[in-house]
């Protein structure tokens, strides 16, 4: 039998071998013969029925939605609650007092951010910096460590995390609580709403004012917010344009600076505004920067459609407070803290080695300070701030402490800090000024290192947060590189104008 | 005896909120797939959060919900898997947020569809909720915000809706957990088959378009026999949605009973889509 199987099968091939496969095959042409009917038929009835199809689906849905409704739905002939939605809307939205009181609430949010965090701050600086860490240094010294590992590891992987820590911390626990009552609220759209028009001229997306407005507080959390932007390439414009937006990380540094050398300018009862004023136009500068930069990107590198922009105003929802508060603090408290530990403590690493190992008879840290000097003065800053940017690359919090250190480092002066390599901050903001006039300071290096803080490149954690959210290298350089090309640009330009005027 | 006495134990909401365990992890074996569909700005989130116990970030304006979108729950013996949608107003347009919306709908096959609803806008949500319920035959509505709607003076019949459209309709306040209880327990019935539901259909077009309706849906029946929806399919096709030719096509419409991987598959496209695994800050 099989013999003649085998033999038939040579003969007539797979057909005769494999009916089931056969009938499998049949099965097949006909289910493909059927769905091509079914799209035939669906093509032929498509070209009968025209356009119109979409259009009359639509109307028949929105009529049966509308009856069923009516159905079950009654209300009210007055809506008392409806118009104060819609009187508080006027108010806020229309042409004339939408956006001063923009502007007034940020600077109300931010007045709280900076007096409610200033107690905190003093604390926690008191506890960690004061107290901890000469704790820590004795801790060592009865260990017997050599003094590279204490150096190392106590003054500067710890000190850098306890700074950002005791600088970071309050007023990020402020910011964003009040950031997210206001979302609850339902304020926020109506910020889109208002600079929507501001935005599309720029050629951006109307949602980049909220992205923006969340980098106030963190650029990385900025940078993440910009998720709610669909189109690519204005989220790309967000993305890059975030870093103008003046972070928590950076309040400190403009602040000391505007009091020491705007506020000093003024009598001492007009100095609390003068700074405050000052604080409030490098940030407004820093609005007007993000606009610029999306104007110039949606017309070079990143032209392309301005995408739709249909936004609903939400009614307006009674924030829950106590909750908002209690997830938000722990959320941000979180956030630091592991911001402290994975990227501010190692620079404080670098930040002691780089003032303590010596080549020659000078620390690498002076060498380079001397070395880049001229380029400093050429930007109207100096060879330390360079140096202090650079290395301050991970946390914008350590800035001043850094600069203070490498000044008293470099100049030599005595009585002043705890050695090289160690950063740290003054109580007293005429001490301050103090070390900074020795150190050659003018207002012009005060006006352009305000003007750097703001348009310099994002800090690492950004940068990292750029990087996982665009997954592409090119636009993450592009990212960290054009805020500090604007920045070395417009230092040079100022002072330039400065010497000559 | 005792079998009598544990059917009605189960049936008792007190009994069951015992049994409610939150699990706000991924969960590799479960036995239902819940998809949350609604509106924009409806509470979907905080439904998702009382549901799973995952703190997803909530906040008052649409278009909140960008990051994770998979939590789980077990209920009655049963684990249930929930997948938050993007928020859409309709799933008639080609936006990308749709389209992932209507394809897990379509193809994921979940075994619930929850489409939470704004009370106090109850005409406008229900375009999308009549258009859910052209594709499936297993939804449940939460009727939520109803505190809003109290304060606003608006009243709704939620027995007549549920009527009307011939699914359960749940009233809720998910700010404040009112109504959860009712909610799980018809997402149980439902997803268990306790509960069938007749979802109202679309009924009122015109006559030349419903005669091209009726013989286009009479073939896809025909090829494609298990599919609950054939008229929808059918009105996709005459409007010349390229994903549903495809579909036909190559056939993916006859193996839509629920495939394990098909739904992972898409579930881990709307968990990419909204980038859930860089979550840095905040």
């Amino acid at each position: 039998m099989r013999h003649d199987d085998a033999k038939l099968e040579e003969s007539f091939g797979h057909a005769y071998a494999n009916n089931d496969m056969k009938r499998e095959y049949n099965s097949m042409k006909n289910h493909s013969k059927n769905k091509e009917a079914i799209l035939s038929t669906a093509n032929t009835f498509r070209w009968e029925i025209g356009e119109s199809f979409h259009d009359s689906l639509v109307e028949s849905i929105y009529n049966d939605a509308s009856r069923i409704a009516s159905h079950v739905v009654t209300k009210p002939a007055e809506k008392p609650r409806f118009s104060f939605d819609r009187s508080l809307d006027r108010l806020l939205t229309n042409k004339w007092s939408g956006f001063p009181l923009m502007f007034l609430m940020l600077a109300v949010v931010f007045w709280i951010t900076v007096e409610g965090a200033n107690v905190p701050s003093a604390m926690l600086a008191s506890l960690l910096v004061d107290t901890i860490h000469p704790e820590l240094r004795t801790l060592f010294d009865a260990f017997g460590s050599p003094l590279w590992i204490k150096g190392i590891v106590v003054d500067g992987v710890y000190l850098a995390a306890a700074w950002v820590i005791s600088v970071m911390l309050p007023p990020m626990a402020i910011f964003f609580p009040l950031f997210t009552l206001l979302e609850d609220f339902g304020y926020l759209p109506r910020v889109a709403f208002n600079m929507d028009a501001l935005f599309r001229r720029a050629g951006a997306h109307g949602k980049q004012a909220l992205t923006m407005t969340m980098g106030f507080g963190c650029n990385a959390a900025g940078i993440v917010a910009t998720r709610i932007i669909d189109s690519p390439r204005e989220r790309l414009i967000a993305i890059i344009t975030n870093n103008f937006s003046l972070c928590n990380g950076r309040w400190p540094t403009q602040i000391l600076i505007a009091s020491i050398f705007f506020g000093a300018l003024v009598p001492t009862h007009l100095a609390g505004i003068v700074t405050a004023g000052a604080v409030v136009g490098v940030a407004i500068l820093g609005i007007a920067f993000s606009l610029i930069v999306s104007w110039g990107l949606s017309k070079t590198v990143l032209k392309g459609e301005a995408s739709a922009f249909s936004l609903e105003l939400p009614p307006y929802r009674p924030p829950r407070i106590l909750q908002t508060l209690y997830t938000s603090l722990i959320d941000r408290t979180a956030i630091v803290l592991r911001r402290a530990i994975v990227f501010a403590a190692p620079a404080g690493a670098v930040i002691w080695l780089v003032s303590n190992i010596h080549i020659g008879d000078a620390s690498i840290a002076e060498i380079f300070i001397n070395w880049s000097n001229p380029l400093g003065i050429l930007l109207g800053l100096n060879g330390v701030i360079l140096l202090a940017y650079i290395i301050a690359i991970p946390a914008n919090e350590i800035v001043i402490p850094t600069i203070l250190m490498l000044t008293v480092l470099s100049t030599k002066l005595s009585g002043l800090g705890d050695g090289a390599g160690v950063m740290f901050e003054l109580e007293d903001a005429t001490a301050v000024t103090d070390v900074l006039r020795a150190g050659g300071w003018t207002m012009l290096t005060g006006l352009n290192l305000m003007l750097f803080s703001l348009l310099h490149n994002p800090c690492s954690t950004t940068i990292f947060t750029i990087y996982k959210e665009t997954r592409s290298v090119k636009w993450t350089t592009i990212a960290t590189l054009v805020p500090v090309a604007m920045g070395i640009v417009i230092c040079f330009v100022i002072a330039q104008l400065w010497r000559i005027l | 005896m005792s079998n009598v006495q544990n059917e009605n134990c189960a049936d008792c909401p007190v009994h069951n909120l015992g049994n409610l365990t939150k699990l706000g992890i991924n969960m590799n074996q479960f036995d239902f797939v819940v998809a949350l569909a609604g509106n924009p700005n409806t509470g979907k989130s905080t439904v998702f959060n009382s549901l799973t116990g995952l703190r997803q970030h909530t906040g008052n304006w649409p278009g909140k919900t960008v990051t994770r979108a998979e939590g789980g729950f077990a209920y009655g013996n049963k684990r249930f898997k929930v997948v938050d949608l993007p928020g859409t107003y309709s799933l008639l347009s080609t936006s990308t947020d749709e389209e992932v919306a209507r394809d897990f709908i379509l193809f994921g096959q979940p075994d619930v569809t929850v489409i939470v609803v704004d009370a106090t806008i109850l005409e406008r949500n229900l375009n999308l909720v009549l258009q859910v319920l052209e594709i499936t035959d297993r939804a449940v509505i939460a009727l939520n915000l109803m505190d809003e709607a109290k304060r606003h003076n608006i009243s709704i019949d939620d027995r007549q809706l549920a009527r009307d459209l011939g699914v359960p309709v749940v009233s809720m306040a998910a700010r404040q957990k009112e109504g959860l209880d009712e909610l799980l327990k018809y997402i149980y019935e439902v997803a268990t088959g306790r509960y069938v539901c007749k979802p109202y259909r679309l009924n009122k077009i015109s006559r030349n378009l419903e005669k091209a309706i009726s013989q286009l849906a009479e073939k896809i029946s025909a090829e494609f026999p298990d599919l609950p929806n054939a008229r929808w399919i059918a009105m996709r096709l005459l409007e010349g949605d390229q994903r549903i030719i495809d579909a036909v096509k190559n056939g993916e419409l006859g193996n839509l009973k629920k495939e394990p991987e098909m739904q992972e598959r898409l579930s881990t496209e709307l968990s990419l889509r909204a980038n859930a695994a860089s979550e840095t800050v905040s």
